[in-house]
C-alpha cells in the first residue's frame, strides 16, 4: 500500500507571547490509502491540530506534510484551497452546515467551487443525499433537521467532489450513542468502499473498529495501537 | 460560479435580512435621489433662464434707460422735469459709428390707461418702429405688425400684446375696434402671440410685448413729445426721456463679434452717458452667465452628492462588517470545502454592489418622481437628463465596489481554522 498522506518531523508551534505552545511537537505519520486510523488523546493534545494539518487548512512550522505523495508546504492558498475542494472531505463535531441554504445546496457548495455545472451539481447532489437517507429533507434548511440528519448532510457534501480522504473530527460528538453509531457506520462504510478515513475521537467503541489507533499526548504520539 | 449565481445567492442573502438591508440603504437611496432631483431642479432652472434670454435675441445687444437715484444734484428737479437716458441721436450715433451691427431699433415707453368700452387697464404705450417685430423676436396672432408707412404718416394704429389683449377684449376681434389710449384713439391692426415673459431673470430687460400696446414711434411723438407725465400721490413730475430701449442686433451672431460690438457699445455709452443712466445687456453673456452658474451649481451638487453617497457608502460598509463578523463560521466552512480568497471575495463584493446598486435603483426612482411631483405641484420647470441619471447609478455602483473592498478583504483574509472555531 502506497501513502496518502504523510508526516515527517511535523511541528505546528503557537507563540504565546513569550513562550510557545508546541501544539504538534515532532509528529512521524503516515496514511496508507485506504486506512482507517482513529487519533485519541486528551484534551489539548492536539488531535485537532494534526486534523487541521492533513485537512491543508493550517499549515506546519517545522517538518514536512505530503499528500499524494507532494509537499503542500510549497502550495499557495489558491492551491491549498483546490486540494481541500479535490481531495479532501471535512466532517465536524458541529455538522458546519450553511444555515440559510438548504439541503441539497448545502451539499453543492463543493462542487460549485469545482467549477461544476449546477445541472450537473444537482443530479449529483440529489444522489449523494439519498444515499445518505435524506429523501425528502431535499429542500429543508439545517435547523429544520435532528442533529443525525444534519451530519448525514455533512457527509454527503464531504463526498461531493468525491475525495480520497475523509477527516472527521468528533463527528459523533454532539449526537447521543445510538445516532453517533449510525455516523460511525456510514463513514466506516465509505471506508470499506476505499476512502482513507482519519477520525478524532474521545469514543473507545471507534477505536475498536480502526485499523489503527494514534494515541496522541502533549503534541506527540504516545503510542499506537494497530488492530490485530 | 456564474455571475447570475453570484448575484441570486447574494440577494438570498440579502433578502433573508430584508430590513436591515433596507436600512442600509437608505443612505445611498437618499443619496442618489437628491442628486437626481436636484440636478434637474437645477437644469430646469438653468434651461427657464436660458430660455428666457434667447428670446431677448441672441444676436442682439439691448440698451435701455435707467432712471439715476433722486439725488440734489440733479439739477432738473427744480423744474420738476427729470432728463435722463437714451437720446435720439444716440440712435443715429450707434448707427454710424458702431461696426458690426445689422440694425438698431429704437423704443419709447409710456406708462397710460387703455381703455375698450366698459373694462379699462394700466398698460404701457410702446413707440417703435416696424423692425422692432423682428430683433425683438414677437409672433403675430392675428394682422399685422406696424409697417414704415405708418411711422411716416403718423398713423393712429397699434398692436396689442397678449395680455392686453385678452384683458381688453373677452369675447370680440380686437383687430379692427378702436381702442383708447390716454387721450387718443387707435385703430388695433394686430395682436401678438403670449410671449410668457415670467418673472424670472429678463423681466424688465427689454423684449417684453404680453402687456403693452405698440404704436408707431412717429405717432408717439407727434402726440406726446418728449416729456413724460408721471402722477404720485397727487403730485406730478416730468420725466424727459426721449428712448427707453435701442435694440442692437449684430451682423453676426458668434461671440467674438458679439463681445467686439459689446465693447464698442461700451465705450460709446460711457463717453456719451457717464452718468449712468443707460444700461448695456448682451443675452448672449447672460446665458453663457447662466451656463456657468450651473456648472457651479453642479459642481457643488456634485460635492454634497459625494459627501452623501460617501456617508451612505460608509453605512454599507460598517453593516458588511458586522455581516463578516456575523458569518466568520460560514466563511470558514465555504475555505475548508474549497473556497479560494476570491471566492470569498466576490461572494461580499456581490452583496455589497447588490445593496448599493438596488438602493441607486431605488433612489433614481424617487429622483425621478420627486422633480415631477414638484413640477405638478409648483409649475416649477425641471430637467432630468440622461447624464444626471447615469451619474447617480455609476455612483452608486461604484460606491459598492470601494466600501465593499475592505469588509470582502476582511472575510478573504480570515484564517480558516480559526474562523472554523468561532461562533
Ligand atoms: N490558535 C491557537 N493559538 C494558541 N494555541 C493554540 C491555538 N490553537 C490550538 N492551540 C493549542 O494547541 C494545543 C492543541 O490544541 P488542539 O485543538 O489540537 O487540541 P485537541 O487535541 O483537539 O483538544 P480537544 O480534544 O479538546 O479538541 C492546545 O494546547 C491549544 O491550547
Ligand atoms: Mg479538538
Amino acid at each position: 500500500m502506497s501513502a496518502v498522506a504523510e508526516l515527517c518531523a511535523a511541528t505546528r508551534i503557537y507563540p504565546m507571547g513569550g513562550t510557545e505552545v508546541r501544539a504538534l511537537d515532532g509528529i512521524d505519520l503516515r496514511f496508507e490509502a485506504g486506512s482507517y486510523t482513529a487519533i485519541m488523546g486528551a484534551s489539548g493534545s492536539g488531535k485537532s491540530t494534526m486534523l487541521n494539518i492533513l485537512g491543508c487548512l493550517d499549515r506546519l512550522t517545522t517538518g514536512r506534510y505530503l499528500l499524494g505523495g507532494r509537499d503542500v508546504s510549497v502550495l499557495d492558498d489558491d492551491d491549498l484551497s483546490a486540494e481541500r475542494n479535490r481531495r479532501l472531505g471535512f466532517v465536524f463535531q458541529a455538522y458546519n452546515l450553511i444555515p440559510h441554504l438548504t439541503v441539497l445546496e448545502n451539499i453543492e457548495v463543493p462542487m460549485e467551487y469545482a467549477g461544476v455545472a449546477p445541472s450537473q451539481a444537482r443530479e449529483r447532489s440529489v444522489a449523494l443525499a439519498s444515499r445518505m437517507g435524506l429523501q425528502g429533507r431535499f429542500d429543508h434548511r439545517p435547523t429544520e433537521l435532528s442533529g443525525g440528519q444534519q451530519q448525514r448532510v455533512a457527509i454527503a457534501r464531504s463526498l461531493a467532489n468525491d475525495p480520497m480522504v475523509l477527516l472527521a473530527d468528533e463527528p459523533t460528538g454532539n449526537l447521543d450513542s445510538r445516532t453517533g453509531k449510525e455516523i460511525l457506520a456510514v463513514l466506516e462504510e465509505l471506508n470499506t468502499q476505499g476512502r482513507t478515513l482519519i477520525v478524532v475521537t474521545h469514543d473507545a467503541h471507534v477505536a475498536a473498529h480502526a485499523d489503527r489507533t494514534v494515541v496522541m499526548l502533549d503534541g506527540r504520539i504516545q503510542r499506537v495501537e494497530e488492530r490485530a | 460560479m456564474t455571475t447570475r449565481r453570484l448575484f441570486s445567492l447574494a440577494w438570498k442573502s440579502l433578502w433573508l435580512h430584508r430590513l436591515r438591508s433596507l436600512l442600509t440603504v437608505l443612505g445611498i437611496v437618499f443619496g442618489v435621489a437628491s442628486v437626481v432631483a436636484m440636478l434637474a431642479i437645477g437644469e430646469g432652472a438653468s434651461e427657464e433662464a436660458q430660455d428666457q434670454f434667447r428670446r431677448l435675441g441672441t444676436r442682439n445687444l439691448l440698451l435701455a434707460s435707467v432712471k439715476p437715484p433722486l439725488s440734489e444734484e440733479a439739477g432738473e428737479s427744480a423744474s420738476r422735469v427729470l432728463r435722463y437716458g437714451l437720446l435720439r441721436k444716440d440712435l443715429v450715433g450707434i448707427r454710424a459709428t458702431i461696426p458690426g451691427i445689422r440694425r438698431a431699433v429704437a423704443r419709447r415707453d409710456i406708462p397710460v390707461q387703455a381703455r375698450f368700452g366698459e373694462r379699462e387697464i394700466a398698460t404701457v404705450l410702446m413707440g417703435t418702429t416696424a423692425e422692432y417685430a423682428e430683433v425683438a423676436n414677437l409672433r403675430l396672432l392675428s394682422g399685422r405688425f406696424l409697417m414704415p408707412s405708418d411711422d411716416h404718416a403718423h398713423k393712429a394704429v397699434c398692436v396689442l400684446g397678449d395680455a392686453v389683449a385678452r384683458k381688453l377684449f373677452r369675447a370680440v376681434d380686437p383687430v379692427g375696434q378702436e381702442i383708447r389710449a390716454g387721450t387718443d384713439y387707435f385703430r388695433v391692426v394686430g395682436m401678438l402671440a403670449e410671449r410668457g415673459e415670467g418673472t424670472g431673470g429678463t423681466a424688465g430687460l427689454g423684449g417684453e410685448s404680453d402687456n403693452a400696446i405698440f404704436i408707431p414711434m412717429g405717432t408717439m411723438q407727434e402726440r406726446h413729445g418728449d416729456n413724460i407725465r408721471h402722477v404720485t400721490s397727487g403730485s406730478r413730475s416730468y420725466e424727459n426721456v426721449q428712448l427707453h430701449r435701442i435694440t442692437v442686433e449684430a451682423a453676426s451672431e458668434d461671440e467674438s463679434s458679439i463681445a467686439q460690438v459689446g465693447g464698442a457699445l461700451r465705450a460709446f455709452v460711457e463717453s456719451r452717458h457717464p452718468k449712468g443712466d443707460v444700461r448695456i445687456t448682451v443675452p448672449q453673456e447672460l446665458i453663457r452667465q447662466a451656463k456657468e452658474s450651473k456648472r457651479i451649481f453642479t459642481v457643488v451638487l456634485a460635492c454634497i452628492a459625494a459627501i452623501s453617497l460617501l456617508v451612505g457608502g460608509i453605512g454599507i460598509m460598517n453593516i458588511m462588517l458586522a455581516t463578516v463578523v456575523e458569518r466568520t463560521r460560514e466563511i470558514g466552512v465555504r475555505r475548508a470545502l474549497g473556497a479560494r480568497r476570491a471566492n470569498i471575495v466576490s461572494q461580499f463584493l456581490a452583496e455589497t454592489v447588490l445593496l448599493s446598486v438596488t438602493g441607486g435603483l431605488i433612489g433614481l426612482a424617487f429622483g425621478v418622481l420627486a422633480p415631477l411631483a414638484f413640477t405638478y405641484l409648483s409649475g416649477v420647470r425641471t430637467v432630468i437628463t440622461p447624464f444626471s441619471l447615469g451619474l447617480a447609478f455609476s455612483i452608486s455602483a461604484l460606491v459598492g465596489v470601494v466600501f465593499g473592498l475592505y469588509p470582502a478583504a476582511r472575510a478573504a483574509g480570515l484564517d480558516p481554522v480559526e474562523a472554523l472555531r468561532r461562533e
